[in-house]
């Protein structure tokens, strides 16, 4: 029997055996072609192993090396299998899902051209290509595109400003400096679609006048940093990159750039510094960067997500993708559902879904069997989230009015044995080692605030280690240059607000 | 010249050579050293100077802010340990203890043996199946204390 099986090469597959499954299955001769893909997003389920049939793809999974042979076995037979979880697509994980930017992860070969055509990809530079360049910047605007990186700023809006610049260079900077705890959409789409990122910024260049990407990843990434090479090549050879990209005459080329281990680099003007071999402080704004940018020129800079959604606005239009979405929150926000979770993985829904779905409708509640007791939303500079406003929908302004930010959609769980007080220390030491050093709130106040909660844990004045808490993370919001001193003290006082009892001075261990 | 700087001199020659003339290079040139090396020497940071047309010190400054430069050779084996919140919230704590206690060493430090380099990491992307750890390279999710010691057993006979 012949027919072509899919196995993920995502990072968290090969974290769980994904080659060793993929080799034992070549190895086994049963004539299939073995493609490999992104993952689904249904991490729990990883080495998920996908058949083609006529009625779809079905899946096998979580898989391991030792499970090829029954498996192959039951492909050959009538499919059925302990492992079996039927028809892919009619998971209700990912059933109910709303997948834009996601639709080709985990389906497509992310290093074919081909492949990604033949799913609908560049249908979006297609229109980009034949529209005057400030309709593109217009469409992106319409969309109500807002920042998925955390900050929610419009992305047309920024689009404009360095469209409205009149430079020798501009450029289109992506960061992919995915360094939030809990998220890793990002990773997942430049491993399993990377050309929807390359795609998304081949529009910015031409809408802007760009005629150079760069894509700052993370170093922590190396299967990200392959498989945007391997794509970009492909892109080069294909004629959708270069001096003249689809022999429009347009001009754009990209190139991946790698970080060295430094969080604050996800600061867009610290990324910028380290864009141009410096040390990654951040920078004063104004000016920004969209007026004075990577080398002193207009330059944009998004998000990975923010750029990766922008084919599918192309492609299908303002109006569809604004359509998604409630209030200002307009689109799709991929969720990533992470720590303490029975079913971790990534959830692309409308605007509106509410915590309390995602927690226990996807995740399945915890994955020790406990009480969830909190989550942490928006990455370590994020609150955590108690029980008591598990059904507050995600929408920019709806966690802004519980005191919490969406961020990047990272979603991490915490059962009741979470201890909040040392998380909240945590918080504090992450921002010490982080810190760029270029401010003072937040390079002494980090190693301060540390201290501080050791005293208080310990009993040594407490009323007045509180006090000096609260001033200190007051001093960091108002006086600290960049939102790593600035929101610091977010997981700080919500863990303060929400679990008072677990600030309580304790006995020496 | 002993063959080590020798060695090392070659490496940073043509990461030079590779490298130097892009915008901005030497964060591209750092990187080739070290993927050649393992680290970066402390005679790397003259000839980079140099050719790039920076002071020595914007070069260290350079090397010294980036967690991920070192400047001495690692172990023979580096194990990366995810600190971060969602490795916390599914046991990070413990692993992160016991690997201490059962390799003898801080983060950032390598076995007396010079088998393997401890290092902390935060985030590795692992989010959603942790504690992450990776070893030279190879990402490992669900790590349990009895999982690590496998794993960096395992490592360490080679």
């Amino acid at each position: 029997m012949t027919g072509r099986i899919y196995v993920p090469k995502d990072s968290t597959a090969l974290s769980l055996g994904a080659d060793e499954v993929a080799s034992a299955i070549a190895a086994a001769g049963t004539g299939h072609a073995v493609v490999r893909t992104g993952t689904r997003g249904m991490l729990w389920l990883e080495p998920l192993v996908e058949v083609e049939t006529p009625a779809g793809r079905v899946g096998y999974g979580p898989m391991n090396e030792a499970d090829v042979p029954g498996v192959l076995a039951a492909i050959a037979a009538d499919g059925a299998h302990p492992l079996c979880i039927g028809l892919v697509e009619e998971h209700r994980y990912l059933k109910s899902q709303q997948r834009l930017t996601f639709a080709r992860v985990g389906i497509v070969d992310p290093a074919s051209v081909a492949d990604y055509v033949a799913h609908g990809g560049y249908e979006g530079l297609k229109s980009a290509l034949v529209m005057a360049p400030l309709d593109v910047v217009k469409t992106v605007t319409a969309s109500g595109l807002r920042g998925r990186g955390g900050a929610a700023f419009p992305t047309g809006i920024k689009w404009q400003t360095v469209h409205d610049q009149v430079a020798p260079q501009k450029y289109v900077t992506c960061n992919a400096d995915e360094g939030d705890s809990g998220t890793f959409a990002d990773r997942m789409l430049m491993e399993g679609d990377p050309l929807t990122l390359v795609e998304g910024m081949t529009i910015a260049g031409i809408a802007v006048g760009a005629t150079q990407g760069y894509i700052y990843c993370r170093v922590e990434y190396p299967e990200a940093i392959a498989a945007l090479r391997t794509a970009i090549a492909a892109a080069y050879a294909a004629g959708y990159l270069g001096a003249d990209v689809c022999g429009s005459g347009r001009h754009f080329d990209l190139e991946v750039r790698v970080g060295a281990g430094a969080y604050v680099c996800g600061e867009e003007t610290s990324m910028l510094q380290s864009l141009e071999g410096k040390r990654g402080e951040v920078r004063v704004r104004p000016p920004l960067p969209a007026i004075e940018g990577l080398f002193g020129r207009p330059t944009i800079v998004n998000n990975v997500i923010s750029l990766a959604s922008v084919p599918v606005i192309l492609a299908k239009g303002a109006e569809h993708y604004k359509n998604y979405g409630v209030g200002r929150s307009m689109g799709t926000l991929p969720l990533q559902l992470a720590g303490n979770l029975k079913h971790g993985g990534l959830v692309e829904r409308a605007f509106g879904v509410t915590l309390r779905e995602l927690l226990y409708d996807y995740g399945g509640g915890s994955a020790s069997g406990r009480p969830l007791k909190a989550v942490q939303v928006g990455g370590p500079l994020g609150a955590y989230v108690p029980v008591q406003h598990f059904d507050t929908p995600i929408d920019y302004e709806a966690f802004a009015a519980v005191g919490a930010l969406v961020g990047h959609g990272g979603i991490v769980a915490f059962d009741d044995t979470a201890d909040m007080a040392k998380l909240a220390r945590y918080a504090f030491e992450f921002c010490a080692i982080e810190s760029c050093g270029k401010c003072t709130p937040c390079r002494i106040g980090s190693t301060r605030g540390a201290n501080v909660i050791d005293s208080l844990l310990a009993g040594d004045r407490p009323g007045e280690q509180r006090r000096l808490l609260d001033d200190l993370c007051e001093t960091m919001i108002q006086g600290s240059l960049c939102g790593l001193g600035g929101m610091t003290p977010f997981p700080v006082q919500s863990a303060l607000k929400h679990f008072p009892d677990d600030f309580a001075p304790r006995r020496r261990h | 010249m002993s063959s080590v700087e020798a060695h090392e001199q070659g490496a940073v020659q043509s990461a030079i050579d590779r490298f130097g003339q892009q915008p901005g290079p030497l964060l591209v040139v750092l990187h080739a050293v070290q993927d050649a090396l393992g680290y970066i020497p402390p005679s790397a940071i003259a000839p980079i100077a140099a050719a790039l047309n920076l002071s020595r010190a914007e070069v260290h400054g350079v090397v010294t802010f980036y967690h991920y430069f070192r400047t001495h050779p690692p172990g023979r084996h580096v194990v990366q340990v995810c600190r971060a919140e969602a490795c916390q919230a599914r046991g990070g704590a413990t692993l992160e203890a016991h690997a201490k206690a059962r390799l003898g060493i801080d983060f950032h430090e390598t076995t007396a043996d010079g088998a393997t380099t401890l290092e902390a990491v935060y985030c590795l992307g692992n989010c959603a199946t942790g504690p992450a750890i990776r070893v030279d390279g190879r990402l490992h999710s669900g790590v349990t204390p009895a999982r690590f010691d496998a794993l960096v057993t395992g490592q360490e006979s080679k």
